[in-house]
C-alpha cells in the first residue's frame, strides 16, 4: 500500500456501490425505528422455523438491540464506502464486499434474534465470515495463520456456547430468549445455573477476547484496515458483550457472575492498556485499546446498578464511534505514507488536515476530554464504579488506571503522527479522498455532537438500552457534561494528570514494559506450540491407525466384530446349544461341504485366480442355501453380486504379482476362528429361539390387497419400505461416484 | 482379452442379458426379480462386453456416461416418490392406475411403484458400470 492514494478514484463500479447503498438502506430503516423504541416499545417479528422443536425465526427490537443495530449498520455503511476507495481496483473486491456485507447481516441477525438457536446460527455465521475477512489477504502465510487462530479460538468458544444455550433451553423448556429472560429468579436458583453460566461465558469471553483468550485479537489485525475498523470497533468482538448484556437481566446478580466478570474485565482492561502503550504499530496499539474497552464493558456488565448500566450503554456507543474512526484514520495514514510505525511518522497535520481533524476529534473523545461524549462516558464510568457495592476501590482503580493509559495511547496514536516532528523526506503524503475521510470525520463528529447535546443520545438510545438491561425506567441515569463537583470529576482530573504524565514518559515506559512483559508467558507462542503438538499427535495416530496395509485394516475390522459378538454372548449368557441334525438332507450336507471346500482352498492356495474362484465357490454355496430355503430373490441377487465381484477382483488381481507363499499367521488364524465361532454361536442362538413371524404375517396378508404384488420381497423394497430403498440407492450412487473420483485421481497422480 | 469366440459370443449374449434384465425387472412385482436384480443382470451384460471388446467399445455401445444413468435413476426414483404428494398421500406411497379393469380382471396395472423400480434398475446398472469401467481403464 506504499503507493499512496489512487490518482483517480473510480472505486469498483457496481460491486462497490451496491453494498454501500444496501447498508445505508438498513441504517435508514433502523433509524426509522428509533421513535418507537425511545417511547419504550418493543418490536417483535415471529415466524415458525422448526415447529416440531419449538424453534422460531423470532426477531426482537428493543433498546439494546437497536443500539447495536444502528452501530453495525451505520459504521458498516461508512466502512463499505471507505473500502471501495481503500481497495479500489482490487481484483477480489467483489469477494471482499460480499464477505463484509454477509458479516454485517449476520451481526444484525445476532443482535436482533430472539431465539437461542437462531442466535447461535448468526453467532457462528459471524465467526465464519470474520474468518474470511481476517484471512482476506490469503497469500500471506501470517494472515492465514492469524485468521485460523481467530476461527479456532472463537469456534471452540462457540461450541461451549452452543452447549450452554442447549442447557438453557432445556432448563426453560423454550428457546425464546424473551421468554427465558422472565425466568431470572428460577434460573439463578437452579442447579444448572453454574454450568450454563460457565459455558455461556466460555463463548462470550473468547469472542470478546478477554484475558486469557485475548491473544487472537491483535493478530486479527492481519485483516485489511477497514475490516479491523468494522470487526474490532462495533461488531464481532462486541458480539460476546452483546450476549452477556442480553442475558444480564436473567443471569446477573449472583456472586459468580459478579466476580468472574469484574475480575476478568478489570484484568483485561488494565493489562491490555499497558500492552497498548507498548506497541509502536498504530493498528496494534488500537487493537489493544479495543481489548481495554471490551474489558471495561465486561466489568460493568458484572454489576447491577443503574449507574453501571448507563455507563455500559454510553461507553459502548462512545467506543464504537471513536474506535472505528481511529482505525479508518490509521488506514488513511498507512495509505498515504506506507507505514504505521509511530517512530517514522510526524508532521502529517499540515498535509492531511481533514484526516488530522478527524483523528483529533476521535482521540479527544477517547482520552475523555470535555465536551466530548468520551468525557461523559468516563464520568459515568467513575460514577458506576463508585456505585459498585462490593469493591468500589478495585473497580474505580482499574477504571482510573486504564483511562489514564487510554489518554496516553490516544496521544500516541492520534496526536504524535500529526502534530509532532516533521514529515520524513522520503514520503510525500497527501490528503485522503473524501470517501476515506468522510467516515472518520462523521463518526468523530458524532462523538462531539453527542457530547454537547447528550440528551439526543440519552432519549434515543441510552435510556431504552438501560431499560432493556434493568427492566426499570427509574434506573436510567442522566447523561450530563457538568454534574457538579463530585467524586467522578475529581477522578477525571486525576486521570488527566496521570494520563499526561504517562504520555510524557511513554517512550521510557515502553522500554520498561517490554522488559516486564518478557517475563510473562507468551500465549501466542503457546498457541503455536499447542497446534504443533496437536498436529504431531494427529500424525502419530494416523501412522498407527492408517498404516496403508489392507490386512491390518481388515484385522481391526474383524477384531471389532469378534469382540462385539463375544462380549454380547458373555453379557447375555451362552445360549443352550441344541443342534438337531435329524432333518438334514443330502443336499444340505453337500452344499455345506462345497462351501467348506471353497473356504479351505482359498486359505491354502498360492494362485490369485484360484483364490478368487474359491471365494466365488463360497458365495455360490451361500446362494444355493438361499435357493434350498426358497428365497429366490435373495439367491439371484447373491449369485449376480458374486459373479460381478469375481469379475471385478479378477480385473484387478490378475495384474498383481503372484501371491507370496502362504505362511501361517497365528493372530490371523485365532481371529478367523473367533469370528467364525461367535457368528455360528449367535446363529444357533437365533435359530433355537422361536422366530417372530408377526412381520412376515403382516406382509403376507397385506402385500396383495394393499400393494397389488405377490413377490413380498420386492413389494417391501419398492412400496412398503420405498423410502429406505431410496436412501440405499442414493448411497449406491454416492459410492459409485466416489470410487470413480478416487480411481481417476490416482491415475492423474501417477502420471504426473 | 483377445478372444474371437468370446467377442462374437458376447455380441449376442450382452443383448440377451439386457432383454432378460428388463424382463426380470418387469416381472418383479409378482415373481422373483425386480429393479435390483434387473440392474445387476443388465450390468453383467455390459461388463462382459467390456471384458471381451474393451471399455472403449463398451462405452461407445452404451452411448451415455454410466454415472449419468445412475443419477437419472436416482432422479426417476425420487420423482416416483414425490408423485404421491400430488394426490395428497405421504411420500413414496404407491399410486396405481388399472387400465380396463373389470370385476374379475384388474386389467393393465400401471403404477408409480414400477417407475420407482425403473429408477432402482438404472441406479444399480449405472453405478456398477461406473466402477467397473473406471477400474478397467485404471488398470
Amino acid at each position: 500500500m506504499a503507493g499512496g492514494f489512487p490518482k483517480e478514484v473510480r472505486g469498483n463500479g457496481l460491486t462497490g456501490i451496491v453494498p454501500v447503498l444496501f447498508a445505508a438502506g438498513l441504517f435508514a430503516y433502523f433509524v426509522s425505528l428509533v421513535p418507537n423504541i425511545s417511547s419504550n416499545e418493543v418490536l417483535r417479528w415471529n415466524s415458525a422455523w422448526v415447529p416440531s422443536l419449538g424453534i422460531d425465526l423470532a426477531f426482537l427490537v428493543d433498546g439494546l438491540s437497536l443500539t447495536f443495530a444502528l452501530l453495525i449498520s451505520g459504521i458498516g455503511t461508512l466502512v463499505l464506502l471507505y473500502s471501495n476507495t481503500y481497495l479500489a481496483g482490487h481484483p477480489q473486491y467483489a469477494r471482499f464486499a460480499l464477505f463484509l456485507t454477509a458479516f454485517m447481516v449476520s451481526m444484525l441477525g445476532l443482535v436482533l434474534a430472539d431465539d437461542l438457536i437462531l442466535l447461535f446460527v448468526f453467532w457462528e455465521l459471524t465467526t465464519i465470515t470474520s474468518y474470511m475477512l481476517i484471512g482476506f489477504s490469503h497469500e500471506g502465510e501470517k494472515s492465514r495463520r492469524n485468521a485460523l487462530q481467530a476461527l479456532f479460538v472463537t469456534g471452540a468458544g462457540g461450541l461451549a456456547f452452543l452447549a450452554g444455550l442447549i442447557l438453557l433451553a432445556t432448563f426453560a423448556g423454550t428457546t425464546s430468549i424473551s421468554g427465558i429472560l422472565t425466568m431470572g429468579d428460577e434460573l439463578r436458583a437452579h442447579a444448572l445455573y453454574l454450568p450454563i453460566l460457565i459455558l455461556l461465558l466460555a463463548g462470550t469471553l473468547t469472542k470478546s477476547a478477554q484475558v486469557p483468550f485475548h491473544f487472537w485479537l491483535p493478530n486479527a489485525m492481519a485483516a485489511p484496515t477497514p475490516v479491523s475498523a468494522f470487526l474490532h470497533s462495533a461488531t464481532m468482538v462486541k458480539a460476546g458483550i452483546y450476549v452477556m448484556a442480553r442475558v444480564h437481566p436473567a443471569m446477573s446478580g449472583t456472586d459468580v457472575w459478579l466476580w468472574t466478570l469484574t475480575i476478568l474485565g478489570a484484568l483485561t482492561a488494565v493489562f491490555s492498556s499497558l500492552l497498548a502503550l507498548r506497541q509502536t504499530d498504530l493498528k496494534q496499539a488500537l487493537a489493544y485499546t479495543t481489548l481495554m474497552a471490551l474489558g471495561t464493558l465486561t466489568l460493568f456488565l458484572g454489576q447491577e446498578s443503574g449507574y453501571a448500566m448507563t455507563a455500559f450503554a454510553t461507553f459502548l456507543v462512545v467506543h464504537s464511534l471513536y474506535k472505528a474512526s481511529l482505525f479508518l484514520v490509521v488506514g488513511c495514514i498507512d495509505t498515504a505514507t506506507g507505514t504505521r510505525e509511530t517512530d517514522q511518522l510526524g508532521g502529517l497535520g499540515r498535509l492531511m488536515p481533514i484526516t488530522a481533524v478527524a483523528a483529533a476529534l476521535a482521540a479527544l473523545s477517547m482520552a475523555g476530554f470535555p465536551p466530548f461524549l468520551g468525557f461523559i462516558g468516563k464520568e459515568l464510568k467513575y460514577a458506576g464504579a463508585i456505585a459498585v457495592a462490593s469493591e468500589p476501590v478495585l473497580v474505580a482503580g482499574a477504571a482510573l488506571l486504564s483511562n489514564a493509559l487510554m489518554l496516553a495511547v490516544a496521544g500516541v496514536v492520534a496526536f504524535r503522527p500529526f502534530w509532532r516532528g516533521s514529515v520524513p523526506s522520503t514520503q510525500s503524503p497527501q490528503e485522503a479522498p473524501w470517501q476515506m475521510w468522510l467516515g472518520p470525520i462523521l463518526l468523530a463528529g458524532l462523538g462531539a455532537l453527542f457530547g454537547i447535546y447528550p440528551d439526543l443520545l440519552q432519549v434515543a438510545l441510552i435510556a431504552p438500552t438501560v431499560i432493556s438491561l434493568t427492566g426499570e425506567v427509574g434506573e436510567v441515569k442522566e447523561l450530563k457534561l457538568w454534574a457538579g463537583i463530585n467524586v467522578p470529576l475529581m477522578l477525571s482530573i486525576a486521570t488527566f494528570v496521570l494520563g499526561l504524565l504517562i504520555y510524557a514518559g511513554h517512550v521510557r515506559l515502553r522500554a520498561f514494559l517490554g522488559r516486564a512483559f518478557a517475563v510473562l508467558p507468551d500465549l501466542d507462542l503457546g498457541w503455536d506450540r499447542f497446534l504443533d503438538g496437536l498436529k504431531a499427535f494427529a500424525k502419530w495416530q494416523t501412522r498407527i491407525v492408517q498404516n496403508g496395509k489392507l490386512s491390518s485394516y481388515l484385522f481391526a475390522t474383524f477384531l471389532t466384530i469378534a469382540a462385539g459378538l463375544l462380549l454380547t454372548l458373555v453379557y447375555t449368557g451362552l445360549p443352550t446349544i441344541a443342534v438337531d441334525l435329524s432333518d438334514v438332507e443330502w443336499k444340505h450336507a453337500s452344499i455345506a461341504l462345497l462351501t467348506i471346500a471353497g473356504a479351505v482352498l482359498a486359505l491354502f492356495t498360492n494362485s490369485r485366480i484360484a483364490g478368487i474362484a474359491a471365494l466365488g465357490v463360497v458365495g455360490i454355496g451361500i446362494a444355493l442355501i438361499f435357493i434350498v430355503f426358497s428365497a429366490p430373490d435373495v439367491a439371484i441377487t447373491q449369485l449376480l453380486v458374486e459373479t460381478l465381484i469375481v469379475v471385478l477382483v479378477a480385473v484387478v488381481m490378475l495384474r498383481l504379482p503372484s501371491l507370496p507363499k502362504a505362511e501361517f499367521r497365528l493372530s490371523h488364524a485365532l481371529l478367523s476362528v473367533a469370528v467364525g465361532a461367535s457368528v455360528s454361536l449367535i446363529l444357533i442362538a437365533v435359530v433355537s429361539s422361536p422366530l417372530d413371524m408377526r412381520l412376515t404375517d403382516y406382509f403376507e396378508a397385506t402385500s396383495w390387497p394393499e400393494a397389488f404384488g405377490r413377490n413380498i420381497v420386492n413389494v417391501i423394497l419398492v412400496d412398503f419400505r420405498a423410502l429406505d430403498t431410496f436412501g440405499e440407492i442414493a448411497v449406491v450412487v454416492i459410492a459409485a461416484l466416489s470410487a470413480y473420483a478416487l480411481l481417476r485421481t490416482t491415475r492423474k497422480g501417477g502420471s504426473s | 482379452m483377445n478372444s474371437v469366440i468370446l467377442r462374437v459370443g458376447t455380441r449376442y449374449l450382452a443383448g440377451l442379458l439386457l432383454v432378460f434384465s428388463f424382463y426380470m425387472m418387469l416381472r418383479g412385482h409378482n415373481e422373483p426379480g425386480g429393479g435390483f436384480i434387473g440392474g445387476l443382470t443388465g450390468a453383467t451384460g455390459f461388463v462382459l462386453y467390456a471384458i471381451a471388446c474393451g471399455t472403449h467399445d463398451a462405452r461407445a455401445a452404451l452411448r451415455v456416461l454410466p454415472q449419468t444413468i445412475a443419477i437419472w435413476g436416482l432422479g426417476i426414483a425420487l420423482t416416483a416418490g414425490l408423485f404421491a404428494a400430488l394426490f395428497g398421500d405421504d411420500l413414496f406411497t404407491g399410486q396405481w392406475l388399472f387400465i380396463g379393469a373389470t370385476e374379475d380382471d384388474k386389467g393393465l396395472p400401471l403404477s408409480s411403484v414400477l417407475v420407482f423400480d425403473i429408477g432402482v434398475y438404472l441406479v444399480v446398472f449405472g453405478s456398477i458400470l461406473t466402477i467397473v469401467f473406471a477400474m478397467e481403464e485404471e488398470i
